[in-house]
């Protein structure tokens, strides 16, 4: 088997005999690079970003600042249920558009009553307008858990929590086996099951090495929180879009952030909390 | 000089044979070559021409890999009456038993490797020159013990029929060691495979500790099934030796694993459906249906007639002993255990999601032919070591007749 690894690995090399398809092939995984190695590939993935979508990029590296714990909040009260943060997710974070269509973010219909048992949540509601009478909203993506189980089942090491509480994703090194999409109790993860589809005047050129740069076939992805964002100081633009106020965002560790008094003051719960996952993603209702 | 000759005749040995040999292996490699136009298909355009999506992100690759690591884990059950309690008719097949092992190991592995997304990214599981995660990801356990039961399985017999082939016996020291290693290791093998699902707290049909056991058993039926129908076939075309004494032996070790896998299920089919929580969703999708989707249904009654039915044929000595009703059985168990531990055990893990959406899977065009492709071309490798071991071990393939080599080789001049 390992020589049937190598052998696939060679012919691919062959196929397109080119320096950088080497470089790419024997690239190391991201937490093993030093930094000038970093730039070296920054270098060569602008570069093929370029000819393949014809826009420059400027992929970030930017590591998470000490003192920082990222921590959501989402008033299940205010939610309409309208997925703008869907469609604000997929054009922030360039997800392919169709075939396959990537969403980080699901938002489930629930009827009143209920709320633990899924298994009658509606994926797929298509009203004239939201609100409906009689129906709850739940929006769920990755919960950034401080005991992922997706992290502890991959075979590679390609995921991983960053120290500001962010789980990504090495696309590079990921070797698409989909453990982590059979571990994930929230459906955080999605896998590119063909090469990304987004046409070029959509795409998003300021990216994050971890985040939202364009992603290959066959590798997982998930929600970053917006790392190139949160990382400069901007809202994740789930948070931005919404036109309800129902998503909140900060810092765990800064006493006096929006997400420390909602916590403190409302009744917050988190999802799937028996799974022991421990998420930085904190449901409440607010009224 | 010796171990050249051994080596130049037993590619011989594989190169040359009748017009039936020629023919099964041009059929196998008719299926290879078909399926690997669809595998190269696969790896061109993605996964995306699998029928599997992100509701359920694993199916038949992953469900021939679990029973084939299972086929492989019962050559233990033909190595512990023959090498402890010396039961002399099951001794001269643990040989090729091993082989099937090892055959099998092939097989679960190349099925993992078709299931993988980046195949060419396949270096970072590499301890030492990857990132393996050994302790934590039991994906990275099983790259371990698959690779290492393979070895063992391989070295073992190789071993034996290179000391038959010159006339020795074999170093008892060095076997005996190897072989106890062996037994625990195929426990071991088919634990690790049940604890990759059953460490997923994300998925109640999987994170049952009855998973592990239940492996167990039904791998001690479906491996030796299919050991009594090759050794069966084996006879017939290469003349081996096998007498149905040790077929009737092993089919009575099957009806009693088959009565522990049987008893394992109703424990399950109790403690779900008598407390009747949520987690009861994916059984009753796969017994009876949930809300409208029931395609895994017919499926699962066809296994439980097939191995229930082959329960019975075992446990009657009458039935037993006919080869008749015992190649029924071994067939029904082959299929039946196939189905609940194939598809019947991966889907609806899957279903429902854990948002409680339900996407129903059944397996493509390109996904059937690409294992279709797998299982020919492990009974090819098969074919090959039998093509070599059984004339060593029937006594026709020795150091003093390699002086008469002939194009042929000579074991298919004698008439069974």
């Amino acid at each position: 088997m390992l020589s049937m690894g190598a052998m696939a690995g060679l012919s691919m090399g062959s196929i397109s005999c080119t320096r950088d398809a080497v470089e790419e092939f024997l690239q190391k995984h991201f937490r093993e690079m030093t930094e000038e190695e970093k730039k070296q590939v920054i270098r060569r993935l602008e570069a093929k970003y370029l000819k393949k979508y014809g826009k420059e990029f400027h992929i970030s590296t930017q590591p998470a600042d000490t003192g920082v714990l990222w921590g959501y909040g989402l008033d299940l009260s205010r939610c309409i249920g309208c997925r703008r943060c869907v469609y604000a997710c997929v054009k922030e974070n360039n997800q392919s558009r169709i075939n396959p269509q990537l969403q980080w973010i699901r938002v489930i219909r629930l009827k009143k009553g209920s709320l633990i048992n899924l298994e009658n949540a509606e994926h797929y509601y298509n009203p004239e307008t939201v609100p409906e009478p009689g129906f709850m909203y739940m929006p769920v993506q990755c919960q950034q858990c401080e005991n992922p189980p997706c992290v502890r089942v991959c075979p590679v090491k390609a995921t991983w929590t960053e120290r500001d509480g962010i789980v990504v994703v090495d696309y590079d090194w990921c070797i698409g086996c989909r453990y982590c999409v059979a571990a994930c109790p929230y459906k955080g993860r999605v896998f590119n099951w063909a090469e990304p589809n987004i046409p070029s005047a959509e795409l998003n050129t300021g990216v994050h090495y971890l985040g939202n740069r364009p992603r290959m076939k066959n590798v997982v992805e998930k929600c970053t929180f917006c790392i190139q964002r949160v990382r400069q100081g901007r809202y994740p633009a789930c948070v931005e879009i919404c036109p309800t106020g129902t998503r909140k965002f900060g810092n765990l560790l800064d006493p006096n952030s929006e997400i420390r008094y909602l916590i403190e003051n409302k009744r917050v719960f988190r999802l799937k909390e028996d799974f022991n996952t421990e998420p930085k993603f904190y449901y409440f209702f607010s009224a | 000089m010796e171990a050249w000759r051994l080596f130049k005749k037993s590619v011989n040995m594989v190169l040359f044979g009748t017009r039936g040999y020629y023919l099964w292996c041009a059929f196998l490699l008719t299926i290879i070559g078909v399926a690997l136009t669809f595998y190269i298909d696969q790896l061109d355009a993605g996964l995306i021409v699998t029928n599997m999506r992100d509701q359920v992100s694993w199916g038949l690759y992953i469900g021939n890999f679990t029973y084939l690591v299972g086929v492989a884990a019962a050559a233990v059950l033909l190595v512990i009456p023959a090498y402890i309690y010396h039961f002399d008719p099951i001794k001269e097949i643990v040989v090729l038993g091993e082989l099937l092992a090892a055959s099998a190991i092939i097989m679960a592995l190349m099925f993992v490797f078709a299931d993988l997304g980046r195949p060419d990214r396949f270096w970072h599981m590499i301890p030492f020159i990857g990132t393996l995660s050994f302790p934590k990801s039991l994906l990275a356990w099983d790259v371990i013990v698959l690779n290492g039961y393979f070895v063992l399985n391989t070295l073992v017999p190789i071993y034996i029929l290179v000391k038959s082939y010159f006339g020795k016996e074999p170093n008892k020291n060095f076997v005996i060691p190897l072989v106890l290693l062996s037994i625990p290791w195929a426990v071991g093998i088919h634990t690790v495979t049940a604890f990759l699902y059953n460490g997923l707290a994300a998925r109640p049909f999987w994170n049952a500790s009855i998973l592990a056991p239940r492996f167990l058993a039904s791998a001690f039926c479906s491996g030796p099934a299919m050991a009594i129908i090759i050794f069966q076939i084996l006879r017939k075309t290469a003349g081996m030796k096998i007498k149905n004494e040790a077929l009737f032996k092993i089919s009575e070790l099957i009806a009693y694993s088959m009565f522990i896998n049987l008893f394992l299920l109703g424990a399950e089919l109790f403690k779900e459906y008598y407390t009747g929580t949520i987690h009861l969703a994916p059984l009753e999708y796969l017994y009876q249906g949930l809300h409208g989707h029931n395609s895994l249904v017919p499926w699962i009654w066809s296994a439980m007639f097939m191995n229930i039915t082959a329960f019975v044929i075992f446990l009657i000595p009458k039935t037993r002993e006919n080869l008749i009703t015992l190649n029924i059985g071994s067939l029904f168990i082959i299929v039946g255990v196939w189905i609940e531990k194939g598809l019947g055990l991966i889907v609806p893990g899957f279903i429902p999601d854990p948002l409680g959406e339900i996407y129903e899977y059944m397996p493509n065009i390109t996904e059937i032919f690409v294992s279709l492709g797998i299982w020919a071309f492990g009974l090819l490798i098969f074919t090959f070591f039998m093509r070599i071991a059984i004339p060593i071990q029937r006594g026709d393939f020795i150091r003093s007749k390699y002086a008469k080599a002939t194009a042929r080789p000579q074991y298919e001049r004698i008439k069974p």
